[in-house]
């Protein structure tokens, strides 16, 4: 069965641009089950604005089953809101009560500049995964399955990390607006695995240097690993930081012999 | 690595282009916001082995004062005769100024890169779930226990604000004279502001270690599965250890168990 929820107040953020003046606006939504997603939630005020010839409030979304990362807020002061390891798209309405006041904010940081309403650029992400997160493709055909043996251990080590939907919840909840969790995990994804040996320390050092450039530092404060829809562990930052300091080593040897 | 994405570090690439000028290792290392954690953390061992030692050699005073004032002496002419009276102490000061320094040059630029990295705050509460107040008040009990370092320094060291610091005394046995440690100590801990001034500074040391140790082990990348779990509990034993002995003296003094 289910239950209804009634009288919630929303205190949106309203922005017209990425230079506008912000501000919060406040809507009363008078019934909404509590079956409903949070964005569903959303789309129904919205749907009540346009009815009424206002505009609607913008807000990032795609695949709502908490797989892509394009679902951001900043809900009640918590990056995807109350739910621990839950993207904002699987959050629900049977999370909240009748007569909750819910505060919705966009992501902040300056590396994520606000586009309009809640919706921000997280292109700086983009950033951090062209200075070396991938895997140089081999030419050729297809490898077959598990022609390279990896232990069940070091592939879901890799899995762990590799879980990572690059929302940016981590950036936006650290107070420091620092990316370490994000590059961390991608730079632990691939250093896990064999295919990733290769490039290793150059990977390393390029993308943890593009991310100093738009993001904060990293004070361990562990807020991060609380707001990541994917649980992702700050040890994927501790294995960054020791890949780096032997990136330096290593590159540094490599030049010395060309 | 075949893309080469160019930024206003020059292009980064790791080795793949040999186009920028490397700085010295070190520079280079400490230009990058990782790097400076590495500082912070290295930094940051040195000054907490000081305060260990500090820390244990100061319980000496338990001994009575012909024991803490021979100590004292022991430090000053360390090494004496094989280096001059006095040398090998202010190397040991030289290389801890050095990391203080360091240390707080690390976290200002750290704190300035934080700052551009969200120039506009969140405009509703923020609802921490892991933060802790030892994690979120590194800057002020940092700060707070600088200046605690300067006052200790013109009490305990210079004398500054202390009159009984610097004075000479002969203990029975004794053929030359050495500092009166002791007395300096249970002068200044019977001005009760100072000795409650003390034991707040020293508290938010322990706060200070509380975070800081534990951070350590990720700044500096020491993770291990089998350990992680031990961490945590080191810096809570580091920090107690650190602040139960130094507290004491204080509290001793103003008991009236020493002096």
């Amino acid at each position: 069965m289910s239950n209804h929820l009634k009288n919630i107040t929303l205190r949106i953020w309203r922005q017209a641009g990425p230079a506008a003046k912000g501000n919060f606006e406040t809507h009363v939504v008078d019934e909404i089950t509590d079956e409903a997603s949070f964005l569903e939630m959303l789309d129904i005020l919205n749907d009540k604005l346009v009815t009424e010839g206002k505009e609607a409030v913008v807000f990032d979304h795609d695949c709502r089953e908490g797989i892509c990362g394009t679902c951001s807020l900043m809900i009640d002061g918590q990056a995807h809101g109350p739910q621990r390891g839950t993207a904002t798209c699987q959050l629900h309405m049977r999370q909240f009560k009748s007569n909750d006041t819910i505060t919705i904010e966009p992501w902040r940081a300056s590396a994520f500049p606000i586009i309009k309403d809640l919706m921000v650029d997280r292109s700086a992400f983009d950033r951090i995964i062209e200075s070396g997160g991938y895997i140089t493709a081999d030419t050729g055909g297809a490898p077959d399955a598990n022609l390279i043996p990896i232990s069940k251990i070091v592939a879901d080590a890799a899995m762990d990390s590799a879980a990572c939907i690059g929302c940016g919840a981590c950036v936006a909840a650290c107070p420091n607006g620092a990316a370490n969790l994000f590059t961390g995990a991608k730079i632990a994804h691939l250093s896990r695995l064999p295919q990733g040996q290769a490039e290793r320390y150059s990977r390393v050092e390029a993308m943890v240097e593009t991310m100093d450039e738009k993001f904060g530092s990293c004070t361990n404060h562990g807020e991060c690993e609380a707001a990541c829809p994917k649980e992702i562990s700050i040890d994927v930052i501790a294995l960054m930081n020791k890949d780096f300091r032997k990136a330096k080593f290593a590159n540094r040897k490599d030049l010395a012999r060309k | 690595m075949a893309q080469v994405v160019t930024s206003k570090r020059g292009p980064v690439t790791g080795t793949a282009t040999h186009q920028r000028k490397k700085r010295p290792f070190l520079l280079d290392l400490y230009s990058t916001a990782v790097g400076k954690k590495y500082a912070m953390g290295l930094s940051g061992i040195a000054m907490m082995g000081f305060v260990l030692f500090h820390m244990i050699g100061n319980l000496k005073i338990y001994a009575g004062a012909a024991d803490l004032d021979h100590y004292a002496h022991f430090l000053q002419t360390l090494l004496y005769p094989l280096a001059p009276k006095g040398w090998v102490l202010w190397i040991l000061r030289g290389g801890l100024i050095s990391m203080l320094f360091l240390h707080l040059h690390a976290a200002w630029s750290l704190t300035r890169l934080n700052r551009h990295a969200r120039p506009v705050k969140y405009q509703s509460k923020r609802d921490y779930q892991i933060a802790n107040f030892a994690s979120r008040t590194m800057r002020w009990s940092g700060i707070i226990v600088l200046g605690f370092i300067v006052w200790h320094l013109l009490d305990l060291t210079f004398g500054v604000v202390n009159s009984e610091t610097g004075k000479m005394i002969t203990h029975p046995g004794d053929e030359e004279s050495v500092k009166a440690v002791y007395a300096s100590i249970v002068y200044s801990f019977q001005r009760t502001p100072v000795a409650l001034f003390y034991v707040v500074a020293n508290i938010l040391l322990g706060i200070h270690l509380f975070h800081g140790t534990w951070s350590i082990f990720q700044s500096l990348g020491w993770n291990n599965p089998r350990f992680n779990n031990w961490r945590r509990g080191f810096a809570t034993g580091f920090a107690s250890l650190v602040v139960v002995g130094n507290v004491s003296f204080p509290i001793a003094v103003m008991a009236g168990i020493v002096g």
